[in-house]
C-alpha cells in the first residue's frame, strides 16, 4: 500500500520532531546549568572583561557605522515623506521613535548575532572538536563555569550597551542629514523629538528588548557550540545555524514583545 | 600586560555605551524636563475628546505645564473623563476652564488650560466646573454644519 520512500519520510518527520524537542530540552537544562554555574567568573572578573572585549569592543565598529548610515538614510527617506504633509519638523519623532523602539535593538542584535554569536559558536565548537573542553573536565575544571558562562554573561552586559550606542548613532545620523544638509529647523528636530519620546514608555522598553535579545543570542550561540558535532562540517553547520536561528528568534522574539509593549492606546 | 589594554578597552566600551544610554535619556527623550517633578492631578470632564490620547500635553498659556494621565468614558453622565497630572508649583484657581485644543491643522491635540479669576485654588483631585469646559473642534462636524447652512440659505430664496 505504502511505497517504502514514504515511510521513510514518515519516519524522517518523526524522527526530526523528536530530535528538536530533545535539542530544545538539552538547550534549556544548558542554560540553567549556566546560570547556576556564573558564581566563579563573577568572583573573576577579568574572565567577563576578556570576553567583554571580544563581544562587545569588537563590535562596537559595525554597530557605530550600521547606526550612523542607517540613521542618515532614515534622514533622508523620512524627509521625503514627511514633505509631503508639510510636517518635516516632526523627522525627529520619526528617526528617534523608530531607533529607540525598534530598529535599535532589533538591528543591532542582527549583527550582534553575526558578528559575536558565530565566532562564539565556532570557538566553542572547535574547543570541543579539539577535546579542549573534554581536557579541562579531565583537570576538574569545569568547562560550562569557566568557557561558556563568561560569555554568556558578556553577551548579555554587551547587548543593551550596543543597541543604546546604535540608537544614539543613528539619532545623529538622523540630526546630521535632516539638520545640517537638508535645513529641517533644529529647534523643532529636538523640542519635537524631545516632547514625543517618554524615558519609560520608548527607551526602558527599547532596552529590555534588547537585554531579552542579548539573553536569546548568546544562548543560541554557546548552545550551537556547545552541542555541535566535532566535525569541521559540524562546526561550520552549527555556525549557520546560530545566525540563522538566532536571526528568526529575534524578529519572533520582538514581535511578541511590541505586541505587549505597544499594543496601542 | 596585555590585560590592562583589554581593561582600558572595556571600559571605554561600558563607558559609550552608558554614555550612549544617558543621551538617549536626556536629549533624545523628556527625562530631563518634566517626569522628574512632582505633580497633582484634577480632572475634567469633556462630551467629545476627539483625538486626545493620554501623555498629550497639558499646556497653560502655550506652555506645558502637565500631562493627560487617564481618559475614561463616565456611563452615568455619558461625558469622557479626563485626568491630568498638573506640576505641583503651577496652582491654578478654582473657575479655570479646559478646552481641547489642536496644535496647527493637523496636529496633535491637547488640553488648553485658561486661569479663572477666583482666589481659591484647584487641590489635587478636584474637578474643572463642567461649565467651564470646551470639547474638541471635530472637523467633519464643522464641515457638515457649513454644509448644511449653505444649503438651507441656497435653497430658500429662488
Amino acid at each position: 500500500m505504502f511505497n517504502r520512500g514514504a515511510i521513510i519520510n514518515f519516519r524522517g518527520v518523526g524522527h526530526h520532531t523528536v530530535d528538536n524537542v530533545l535539542r530544545l530540552g538539552f538547550a534549556t537544562r544548558f542554560l540553567v546549568l549556566t546560570i547556576l554555574h556564573s558564581g566563579t567568573c563573577f568572583r573573576r572578573m577579568h574572565l567577563i572583561t576578556r570576553e567583554l572585549y571580544y563581544t562587545g569592543v569588537l563590535s562596537m565598529i559595525i554597530i557605530v557605522v550600521s547606526g550612523l548610515f542607517v540613521g542618515m538614510v532614515m534622514g533622508f527617506q523620512g524627509y521625503q515623506t514627511l514633505k509631503t504633509y508639510g510636517s518635516e519638523s516632526a523627522l525627529g519623532v520619526l528617526v528617534a521613535l523608530s531607533l529607540v523602539r525598534e530598529l535599535g535593538p532589533v538591528v543591532s542584535a542582527l549583527l550582534f548575532a553575526s558578528r559575536a554569536g558565530s565566532a562564539m559558536t565556532a570557538e566553542i565548537g572547535l574547543m570541543k572538536t579539539t577535546e579542549q573542553l573534554s581536557a579541562m573536565e579531565m583537570m576538574a575544571v569545569d568547562p560550562i563555569a569557566r568557557v561558556v558562562a563568561p560569555r554568556f554573561w558578556a553577551g548579555v552586559i554587551s547587548m543593551p550597551l550596543l543597541a543604546a550606542i546604535f540608537s544614539a548613532m543613528g539619532v545623529y545620523g538622523g540630526y546630521l542629514i535632516g539638520v545640517v544638509v537638508i535645513g529641517v529647523d533644529e529647534g523643532s528636530f529636538w523640542a519635537q523629538m524631545q516632547s514625543a519620546v517618554d524615558f519609560r514608555e520608548d527607551i526602558v522598553n527599547g532596552v529590555i528588548k534588547s537585554v531579552v535579545f542579548g539573553i536569546a543570542v548568546t544562548w543560541i550561540a554557546l548552545f550551537e557550540g556547545y552541542d555541535a558535532p566535532p566535525t569541521a562540517e559540524g562546526v561550520s553547520g552549527a555556525t549557520t545555524r546560530t545566525v540563522v536561528t538566532s536571526s528568526l528568534v529575534i524578529l519572533g522574539l520582538d514581535f511578541i514583545l511590541t505586541a505587549f509593549m505597544f499594543r496601542g492606546i | 600586560m596585555e590585560r590592562s589594554t583589554i581593561d582600558l578597552w572595556v571600559g571605554l566600551f561600558v563607558v559609550a555605551g552608558l554614555g550612549a544610554l544617558t543621551i538617549l535619556a536626556l536629549k533624545v527623550g523628556n527625562m530631563g524636563s518634566l517626569t522628574g517633578n512632582e505633580t497633582y492631578s484634577i480632572s475634567a470632564q469633556f462630551t467629545d475628546i476627539g483625538g486626545l490620547k493620554p501623555r498629550a500635553a497639558v499646556k497653560s498659556a502655550g506652555v506645558v505645564v502637565g500631562r493627560v494621565a487617564d481618559i475614561s468614558f463616565d456611563g452615568d453622565k455619558f461625558v469622557a473623563k479626563v485626568t491630568m497630572n498638573v506640576e505641583k508649583r503651577y496652582k491654578f484657581p478654582k473657575d479655570s476652564s479646559a478646552a481641547i485644543r489642536t496644535a496647527g491643522l493637523l496636529g496633535e491635540q491637547y488640553v488648553g488650560l485658561e486661569a479663572g479669576g477666583e482666589e481659591a485654588m484647584l487641590l489635587s483631585g478636584d474637578g474643572i466646573k463642567p461649565s467651564l469646559t470646551q470639547s474638541a473642534v471635530v472637523l467633519e462636524k464643522l464641515i457638515s454644519q457649513f454644509m448644511y447652512n449653505k444649503a438651507a440659505e441656497g435653497g430658500s430664496p429662488k
